[in-house]
């Protein structure tokens, strides 16, 4: 095991046995077998590459194996990770508990903490969502309201939870929330915050799901009415929730990845767009369309060729920290300029919403272009990333 | 794709930052300005540049190249438009390079190999006859004769064409109806060489040819001379978006700086939101451009079919951003950015005749749909 040449091949060996071969097809979002309360599974392909990878500890390969993990070095668990991707294996589990919460418990959890979730969520028994934002704190997230009350009562210590918290990403479908609440309300901002892991069935919870312009969403209101949180569930110390939310959310470029497999499918912007610039001659009627189709697939182009020279550069260790700050505004930029010209080129069919008039194709490219508007809001909106390429990038003082 | 320089390439690219940061200075491409000096680059230079290898980076080692490749050339590009340095490089070592490396005949580039290499008696491409592209076709025709060819004409931004001892002459050729190369002595008689003075201040020739006789030899053997050609064009695209990205990321940097420190209202200007995400864009912009150059570059290298296009994506980009980086810098600096003292418009200059040299943004987002099949 050791030896990183032969444990590559055993490895691969053992997924090229154990992976279903439908489980080796791209996945789309209604195939996502998500853990918890609601775990279930389409078909037995599904359940078998659930429990084969459960049973090695393969959702988390490199935990210990005492929480549930599979007790793999850093090296092998990449070497696993790269040959999942080589085969084009689905991820077996979908869960934030696991790619997100869990990380920071390992390092900063209690051991009772880890205990208690740890291994359920590597069971895939519980399902995490995050509560973070709230109604009046989006960018400026530190301004959250969210309290929690410290109180001594008949089971011991606890925090009452009261407040709201918005854009929750499948709320109704998840048993556990790790969320920032406030426990000192005279403090200053960040000093007053906390990090909390809040039971979703406990009295008090409800959930609201929310409808968005586009339609139905997986993101949810979640309101807390006098919440009983024992104070085992407290992260990190009282108060300093901010820097436990910031180790956090250094896992997220990584499970965001993890998603992106699945994410929304972006149409290919050439293919559905050629019928509509070009008559059964093939003539272009609409030269500026054509010259900006010709810009967004340019964009796209450079996209890629960055996201590669950003990898190239990573492996080579050479500072990426520039070119890794656009990433995210490029990218969900680009998605909205394309949904754009589609729906430009549709015409009114473009904005068809429902009904037999009009093409699947046309009502789901007038959903999407719908559905593009909260990528540049969502996960830092695209100001909140160009105040962090001035400051922090460029130096621009203030 | 490789977007990573090897160590070679890396110690040419240091040596070269150390060479022009010593000796072209921007100040110095303002003195060729002041002294209309008529190459429009400084021959002195020129050969030290030669001497530390800079004509033979991109040869193959049987040329009697370094075989450092377009991503070892490249480097240099980004370095001389950091530092507005003006050198014939794009004229001998790219566009007349890749023409003779094509040349079918051994014999024939046993023969010009060694002038590319030693920069003494340069070469220059007479290919344009009209201010934009795209060209429909060549006014400039040659007439077959039996012993040789009469050609006339007249080529118009003729890159570094003065004081060029050889001019290659693209031309419709008479009763083929298609383009020939032909390369002549600069002295041949009926040649008239007039300098072109463009905003950058460098050199640019209208080269007018008055039934000018030529051996039959003078014709350069390619297998396809439109391919050659666009190929060789291809190659310089990419140079000058090279160029062009060192000069924006010069600029950008320049720009930085001045925003903090330029103070009105009593703070730094560069405090203010509405203009910290303006030059956040910009920076987006330059990044993107990088990696389109870096990706060009090594297709060159890597004789990829993807050249084309990404000749046009790099150059589209690069022509886009030398406008609107350079207006936004111009802007960003008030007052000091549109006097002559001050070093940005030499960089608003030379940025805009890249951006319209060998196709604009629309010329090249047009063929990079043509290329895309639409």
């Amino acid at each position: 095991m050791s030896e990183p040449n032969s444990f590559r091949a055993e490895v691969a060996a053992w997924l090229e046995t154990h992976c279903p071969a439908s489980m080796r097809r791209p996945i789309v979002a209604e195939e996502m077998v998500w853990g918890g309360s609601h775990l279930a599974f389409q078909n037995d392909d599904q359940r078998l590459w659930f429990e084969r990878c459960r049973e090695r500890g393969w959702f988390a390969p490199g935990w210990p194996k005492e929480y549930g993990g599979g007790g793999l070095s850093a090296k092998q668990a990449r070497v696993l990770e790269e040959e999942m991707a080589r085969l084009s294996c689905r991820q077996p589990q979908y869960n934030l508990g696991v790619w997100m919460l869990g990380p920071v418990l390992l390092e900063v959890g209690t051991d009772a903490q880890k205990r208690e979730h740890l291994i359920p969520m590597m069971q895939g028994r519980t399902r995490w969502c995050q509560g973070f934002s709230e109604p009046n704190a989006g960018s400026d997230l530190a301004s959250l309201k969210t309290s929690a009350k410290r109180v001594q009562d008949g089971e011991g210590e606890a925090y009452i939870v009261n407040g709201s918290k918005i854009w929750t990403s499948y709320g109704d479908q998840s048993d556990w929330m790790y969320a920032l609440v406030r426990t000192d309300s005279g403090a200053r901002k960040q000093q007053g915050i906390s990090f909390v892991l809040i039971d979703m069935h406990a009295p008090g919870v409800s959930v609201k799901p929310i409808e968005l312009i586009s339609g139905k969403s997986s993101f949810c209101e979640v309101f807390f009415d006098n919440v009983r949180v024992p104070l085992r569930q407290l992260v990190g110390p009282e108060g300093e929730g901010w820097a436990v939310a910031k180790k956090l959310l250094q896992h997220e470029r990584a499970a965001m990845s993890k998603f992106a497999e699945g994410g929304a499918p972006s149409h290919d912007a050439l293919a559905v767009a050629r019928p509509y610039l070009f008559d059964e001659q093939g003539q272009c009627h609409n030269p500026v369309a054509r010259d900006r189709l010709a810009s967004v697939l340019m964009d796209a182009q450079a996209f890629a060729l960055t996201h590669q020279r950003v990898t190239a550069q990573a492996m080579a260790r050479q500072d990426v920290s520039g070119p890794a700050a656009i990433m995210k505004l490029v990218q969900t930029e680009q998605e909205v300029a394309k949904y754009e010209l589609l729906v430009q080129l549709m015409g009114l069919a473009g904005l068809s919403w429902e009904g037999a008039d009009f093409t699947q194709l046309e009502h789901d490219v007038c959903r999407q272009w719908l559905l593009t508007k909260t990528y540049t809001i969502g996960g830092g909106t695209s100001e909140v990333q160009l105040n962090i390429i001035a400051k922090r990038v460029l130096g621009l003082p203030g | 794709m490789g977007f990573l320089l090897t160590e070679e390439q890396s110690m040419l690219r240091d040596s070269a930052q150390a060479f022009l940061s010593e000796q072209s200075p921007v100040a110095r491409q303002r003195l060729l300005r002041d002294s209309a000096a008529p190459l429009g680059f400084a021959p002195e230079l020129w050969q030290q540049t030669v001497e530390l290898g800079w004509s033979a980076c991109a040869l193959p080692e049987e040329a009697g190249g370094l075989a450092m490749g377009y991503a070892g050339l490249g480097a240099i590009f980004e370095l001389m438009g950091q530092h507005l340095a003006a050198l014939p490089l794009l004229s001998h070592s790219v566009l007349a390079a890749q023409l003779l490396l094509q040349v079918s005949d051994a014999a024939q580039r046993a023969q010009w190999l060694p002038k590319l290499l030693t920069g003494d008696e340069r070469l220059a491409l007479a290919l344009e006859e009209s201010p934009r592209l795209p060209r429909q076709s060549y006014a400039s025709v040659a007439h077959p004769q039996a012993d040789g060819w009469v050609i006339s004409g007249e080529k118009w931004f003729v890159i570094d064409g003065v004081g060029s001892h050889w001019l290659i002459v693209a031309a419709q050729v008479e009763a083929e109806n298609q383009l020939g190369l032909f390369l002549l002595d600069s002295q041949t008689p009926g040649v008239h060489i007039q300098g072109q003075n463009l905003a950058d201040a460098r050199n640019y020739a209208r080269i007018t040819l008055q039934k000018v006789k030529l051996p039959s030899t003078a014709r350069l053997p390619l297998a396809d001379a439109p391919q050659a050609l666009e190929r060789a064009l291809d190659c310089a695209r990419i140079c000058l978006a090279a160029e062009a990205h060192g000069l924006l990321r010069e600029v950008l940097g320049r720009t930085v700086t001045y925003l903090q420190e330029r103070v009105q209202f009593d703070v730094a200007i560069g405090s203010f939101q509405a203009l910290q995400h303006r030059m956040a864009r910009l920076y987006t912009e330059v990044e993107l451009l990088d990696s389109c150059v870096r990706a060009a570059l090594s297709a060159i290298d890597s004789a990829s079919a993807e050249l084309p296009l990404l000749a046009s994506l790099a150059k589209a980009r690069a022509n886009d951003l030398c406008e609107r980086l350079l207006n936004e810098a111009v802007q960003l600096h008030g007052g000091i950015g549109v006097t002559d003292e001050f070093d940005l418009g030499l960089f608003l200059k030379r940025a805009r005749v890249i951006g319209q040299t060998l196709g604009d943004s629309l010329y090249h987002r047009n063929r990079y749909a043509r290329l895309k099949g639409f």
